[in-house]
């Protein structure tokens, strides 16, 4: 995984383990990777890896089970909330430095509606 | 604490290698040992290891100051190859195991097959980035308290880099710590717990990179920059 250098790296890491959630990459209920796992495969360390399945806890994206292992959570609700809640947070990303190149909201909308992705221009 | 280092000196003539050099490590962390070619890296890694004494200033480990017994918890593996050409990746096994009782050759056995090296090769056919592998193997395979790892990323391929981070964080855990030494900041910042930045022979600066980034957005190459 490629890191912006400059911000938590558990923050980082958290982000990735949501979208995979998201994505349906993690399932409800599946076994997550242990904590060594998990420092390998991000190339974090282990004290790192510990609170990255702590936070991800306190917010209830999963849970332990003592000498068993970390589970995605079985709350549906939380994986629609979950996206929603990314989707926001991108959107208000974008919507921020829209208004900094001085677009208004009506703008951006008409921008969008005109938009077309890579390659459909060429098709 | 672990390790604590208090006014370490070393004099090589009348030039002081390390000087006045104080750093406490704990259990269970992973510390970065970042500093120029000439700053005094090495030579504190042998004083701690017990392969060079100090001049002045006194080692402790967990409070006591450290003696043979405690020099025998701490692995250190030098930058230079230390194996005899005529070896096989077999016989440095034996030759471990002879010299270190914490040695464990069933994992010795299983690490290095895992990286591709079977014991029938010959140390001096293999590649740098082999080498580097198989020393570090050997390394690992003693069930260390302390492990000091001078350059281990030095002078090999990325992909034998990568493989070798891996091995550490496999080993890396609540009951150890790790020391590495290094100048490839962008491979080692993502698990590096400490930066320990070492100037002159002294400590410039550790820093903790998480909460770093977390106030300032540094990342490490911007901290050297910055203190050394």
């Amino acid at each position: 995984m490629d890191y912006n250098t400059g911000a938590p790296i558990y923050l980082q890491v958290i982000n990735e383990l949501k979208k995979k959630m998201v994505k349906g990459e993690l399932k409800p209920g599946e076994k997550m990777p242990s904590g060594r796992d998990l420092a390998v495969e991000y190339k974090v360390n282990q004290n790192t890896a510990a609170r990255i399945y702590r936070e991800m806890e306190l917010k209830g994206y999963c849970f332990t089970r003592r000498g068993i292992g970390t589970f995605v959570s079985e709350e549906e609700n939380m994986f629609q909330d979950l996206k929603k809640e990314m989707a926001s947070e991108l959107l208000a990303n974008f919507m921020h430095e829209m208004s900094g190149l001085g677009y208004r909201k009506d703008d951006i909308i008409d921008q969008i509606a005109d938009y077309k992705e890579d390659g459909e221009n060429d098709a | 604490m672990m390790l604590e280092c208090r006014e370490l000196t070393k004099w090589f003539g009348s030039k002081a290698a390390v000087a006045d050099l104080t750093l406490d490590l704990e259990r269970g962390k992973i510390y970065g040992l970042l500093g120029e070619n000439g700053s005094g890296k090495t030579t504190w890694m042998k004083m701690v290891a017990g392969l060079t004494k100090p001049g002045r200033g006194e080692i402790l480990y967990e409070g006591h100051p450290i003696d043979w017994h405690d020099k025998a918890k701490i692995a250190y593996m030098a930058t230079e190859p230390f194996f005899y050409d005529f070896m096989r990746v077999g016989d440095v096994g034996e030759y471990y195991e002879a010299f270190f009782p914490d040695f464990d050759r069933e994992k010795y056995g299983k690490t290095t097959r895992s990286m591709g090296l079977s014991s029938e090769m010959k140390v001096r056919n293999l590649s740098s980035g082999m080498s580097a592998k198989l020393k570090l193997a050997a390394t690992l395979s003693r069930q260390a308290e302390l492990y000091l790892l001078d350059e281990p990323l030095n002078g090999i391929d990325y992909k034998a880099r990568e493989e070798i981070i891996s091995l550490i964080l496999e080993e890396a855990g609540e009951d150890n710590t790790f020391v590495i030494s290094t100048h490839l900041l962008e491979e080692v910042e993502s698990f590096i717990e400490y930066a320990v930045f070492i100037k002159d022979g002294h400590l410039a600066d550790k820093v903790n990179l998480e909460s770093e980034r977390m106030k300032t957005g540094r990342s490490l190459t911007e901290l050297y920059t910055d203190i050394l």
